[in-house]
């Protein structure tokens, strides 16, 4: 192929999407359909005395927990979530029964008169109440998981040091808000069930289905649908909504369709974790730091899900892209009568890089330092030790993309002058480093995923793709297929890739941890060498491949000790705003990254990927406000809960670096978290520089920073 | 009652409750899914469409409130030589991610270029601000838009109307 893989293609799925010809799950009917709702519990904890229903007319029916045919567990880590509430509720919005029928109009009618007997509980609505509560809800302490890692001696290091700095951090929740709104439709037809639906993950669902039914694995299929974006939030709790529709199915024997609107999407489904983190470093008289000692809680909500390995990612990242020589990072999910908190773009990274970026920011400003040489002088090198005692085997290219960053912003003339200027706002600039572990950690792709994939030339010379990975928007459906042509020699064209169903394709794993181009793109090149050697046969080729794991890689999951990651992708922003002294609105005037994303497949989708997650990101850190008044969502539609419009930042200016990992397909590494966790650092400190004020929260709404400036001091020294 | 519009080209009329959503009158009873629903509270744009040239989102109007109105949703506009044009433009720059938003900015699109073939960028920025994007960022969307004003500067500058 003449072309490079970078070259930018036209997306596959980009007319018959912007034609409205794609077909989401909402758009397509099953014969005999019928339609259902949840009756969701009112109360944050309480215990269920009784659920009154009124009388049914024919062809109406409901499900709950009994009507799950083997498991009402939803499999997951724990196993722990039930798909509906069985003694008690444990947050508002818990599932209490579905009801399904023919007319929506009648089954709301028919939701209003079923009333629920609670007897109210006491139930821990905050980390805070969590760890203080007498009777935990939750095992013995309202622990949902607990690690520490642990590098050098820590404690040596800080009764050596010259200086010790402390600070605490915290998060807010967010919203995924993917475009389409959660949905499946479950068939039950000759002895199996069927989902279709809008999903990341179809073999997730499909083993959580096997559970909930105690079925063989052939009686249980999953198709993936068009999917409206997934940001994480398609990743584990669409299986609770298959569990539902399926259980219907099964029930009723017609197809049942169970879309959420947006008002339950919002108030019902996982978030982004809330976190408090607290940051210690010893400094010792050379201005260096010396050790870190960190502690991050997050809120898992009321039931395990994924937060434990969100966890592990937040502490594998909390030193950021920094050579500490000793560290202990302890972390905490406390579980709380909230809604499950679950993955997101980031996946636990966004709270820990926020945090160690804004303290590393904080420590350069007290000692006086510039904080882009205090954060260079401490960068990781290639050869390093991480906080998880592993080794940074490949290039950082850190300094590169620094200097890089500083031309196209001009950081460095920015931050003196933008202070002197006079003018009726304030007016600053800030910069954020970080990086992402791609894929999962440790030796989870070798140890948990094992990922196959295959490759079928049909004999018309076409080849299929067949993975379990999904095109949620991210671009799969174009850089897979530029992948296996490439490899092969053939015209993209003649590349096929459909949505998954898993009576077709082989588990390759997820549609998670930015995996995808990455490990299932490797192991997809791997297949097509070997197919190209076997092109010329008459007749139709299989080809599979297993994933094998780099000899490098060195992990032990008891201790979270080792190579946490088999390789980083690397980020540099720079954020300027403008800070109103009276309102505190602030207004983000320049915007620039640099990245390291090894070999872009596709250069177009890689920015793409780059422009909506630094969006994503700056609604995270300003715009996305979500609280909760007695367990509930205060943001539940769109119009309270609000993201990004076109008319809110200016155009980012990025640019990518060269480079390449070997084990990467063409060099690939992981491209679509990273471009969320350099956002709300960025930004915030570009906010600090305005009001000369610390800033340790987001979001960073008006009305929190009025309250800072009236109560705080400011804490960076005039320079 | 019966409810009577043009519906991209075509005459239609049909018996329906009048409070019925428009966007489900056209999903449920036309079939036209390229209209779709994110929000059902008129905030993101994914059900938009033209009613009497004007870009409304369907999903809180009433459709006794359409009555004789002509109505273009992307089904119809598709058919047309301008969407020919946005849809090779958006292609070009990357607009498209998960697709979700997309026909309901291709729409806002039309609507703006009908009015202004030549807009600025903040024009465009303007026009869509009614339309959420959670995959791009927008940027590529609105590259997208002014790529078509530079190619299809003609189809909208003539004094059309359907
Ligand atoms: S669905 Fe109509 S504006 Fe969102
Ligand atoms: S492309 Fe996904 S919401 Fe716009």
């Amino acid at each position: 192929m003449a072309d490079l893989i970078q070259t930018p293609i036209n997306r596959f799925d980009s007319s018959e999407k912007s034609g409205g010809l794609a077909r989401y799950i909402a758009d397509i009917p099953f014969k005999d359909m019928l339609f259902a709702k949840t009756l969701r519990s009112t109360r944050s904890r309480a215990r269920i005395r009784a659920v009154h229903l009124p009388d049914l007319p024919q062809g109406y029916a409901t499900i709950d927990r009994t009507d799950a045919p083997g498991s009402n567990r939803v499999h997951m880590i724990e196993d722990d979530w039930p798909f509906f509430a069985e003694e008690t509720v444990n947050y508002v919005g818990e599932p209490i029964l579905l009801l399904v029928g023919s007319d929506r109009a009648e089954i709301l009618r028919l939701l209003s008169e079923i009333s629920v007997e609670y007897e109210d509980l006491e139930p821990v609505l905050t980390i805070e109440e969590s760890l203080a509560a007498e009777e935990p809800f939750y095992g013995e302490r309202n622990i949902i998981a607990e690690y520490a890692i642990e590098k050098g001696d820590p404690d040596r290091a800080f009764e050596q040091a010259a200086r010790v700095f402390e600070d605490e951090y915290c998060t807010g929740l967010q919203e995924h808000v993917y475009l389409e709104p959660q949905g499946v439709v479950a068939v039950f037809e000759k002895g199996r069930v069927t989902v279709y639906g809008s999903m990341q993950c179809p073999f997730y669902m499909k083993n959580a289905l096997e559970q909930a039914f105690g079925w063989e694995p052939d009686r249980i299929r999953v198709v993936q649908t068009t999917t409206g974006g997934g940001f994480g939030g398609k990743e584990e709790y669409t299986s609770v909504l298959a569990g539902h529709a399926a259980f219907a199915a099964y029930k009723t024997g017609r197809p049942v369709q169970l879309i959420l609107d947006r008002a339950e999407d919002i108030s019902v489904t996982t978030k982004r974790h809330p976190s408090i983190s607290r940051y210690r470093a010893a400094v010792d008289d050379r201005g260096n730091i010396t050790a870190l000692q960190v502690h991050i809680m997050l809120d898992g909500g009321a039931y395990a899900g994924l937060s434990s390995v969100v966890l592990q990612r937040s502490m594998l990242m909390a030193a950021g892209v920094y050579n500490i020589p000793n560290a202990r990072i302890t972390g905490q999910v406390l579980a709380t009568n909230n809604i499950p908190s679950g993955a997101f773009r980031g996946f636990g990274a966004p709270q820990s890089l926020f945090a160690v970026e804004m303290h590393l920011h904080s420590l350069a400003e007290q000692l006086g330092e510039d904080p882009l040489d205090f954060k260079m002088k401490h960068a990781l090198q290639r050869g390093d030790q991480t906080v998880s005692c592993g080794r940074m085997h490949h290039e950082v290219k850190l300094p590169e993309m620094v200097h890089i960053l500083e031309e196209m912003s001009g950081y460095r003339e920015k931050r003196r002058s933008l202070r002197e200027q006079s003018s009726r706002v304030l007016k600053g600039i800030g910069l954020s480093l970080f990086f992402h572990g791609c894929a999962f950690t440790g030796s989870g792709e070798q140890d948990k995923i094992q990922a196959v994939v295959k490759l079928r030339k049909g004999k018309d010379g076409k080849v299929e793709i067949l993975v379990s990975n999904a095109e949620i928007g991210q671009g799969p459906h174009t850089t897979l297929r530029k992948i296996v042509s490439h490899t092969l020699g053939i015209p993209v064209g003649d590349v096929l890739y459909g949505n998954p169903d898993t009576d077709r394709v082989p588990d390759s794993g997820p549609t998670v941890a930015s995996r995808t181009v990455m490990i299932v793109g490797a192991m997809l090149e791997r297949a097509a060498t070997d197919l190209r050697d076997r092109m010329h046969e008459k007749g139709e080729v299989e080809v599979t491949r297993q994933y094998e794991q780099p000899d490098y890689i060195c992990w032990d999951q008891d201790t979270l000790q080792g190579d946490a990651y088999p390789t980083y992708s690397w980020g540099a922003n720079a954020v300027q705003v403008e800070v109103d002294p009276v309102t505190f609105e602030i207004r983000i005037t320049g915007l620039w990254g640099v990245y390291d994303v090894g070999t872009p497949i596709d250069e177009q989708v890689v920015l793409g990927q780059i422009e909506g997650g630094m969006a994503q990101g700056l609604g995270y850190a300003t715009l996305e406000v979500m609280v909760k008044k007695n367990g509930k969502p205060m943001q539940a539609n769109l119009t309270d809960y609000i993201i990004p419009t076109a008319g809110d930042f200016p155009r980012m200016e990025a640019k990518l670096v060269k480079s390449s990992y070997e084990y990467g397909p063409f060099g690939a590494k992981c491209v679509g978290e990273l471009p969320f966790l350099g956002a709300a650092p960025a930004l915030v400190s570009a906010v600090e520089h305005a009001l000369r004020q610390s800033v340790t929260r987001i979001p960073v709404t008006p009305e929190y920073l009025m309250e800072a400036v009236e109560h705080d001091h400011p804490i960076h020294p005039e320079r | 009652m019966t409810i009577r519009f043009t519906l991209n080209g075509k005459e239609v009329s049909f018996d329906t409750d009048p409070l019925r959503r428009l966007l489900d009158v056209l999903r449920e009873d036309f079939g036209l899914f390229g209209v779709k629903e994110g929000c059902g509270e008129g905030e993101c744009g994914a059900c938009a469409l033209l009613i009497d040239g004007e870009l409304a989102n369907s999903c809180i109007v009433p459709v006794g409130t359409v009555q004789n109105a002509v109505i273009m949703t992307i089904e119809g506009f598709r058919e047309t030589e301008r969407y020919r044009v946005l849809e090779k433009s958006l292609a070009d720059a990357g607009s498209v991610q998960c697709g979700f938003c997309t026909p309901g900015f291709v729409m806002a699109a039309e609507a703006l270029l009908r009015n202004n073939p030549t807009p600025d960028e903040e024009a465009i920025r303007e026009a869509i601000s009614g339309n959420l994007c959670r995959c791009t960022g927008y940027h590529m969307i609105v590259e997208g838009i002014v790529q078509a004003c530079r190619i299809g500067a003609k189809l909208w500058a003539k004094p059309t109307d359907r």
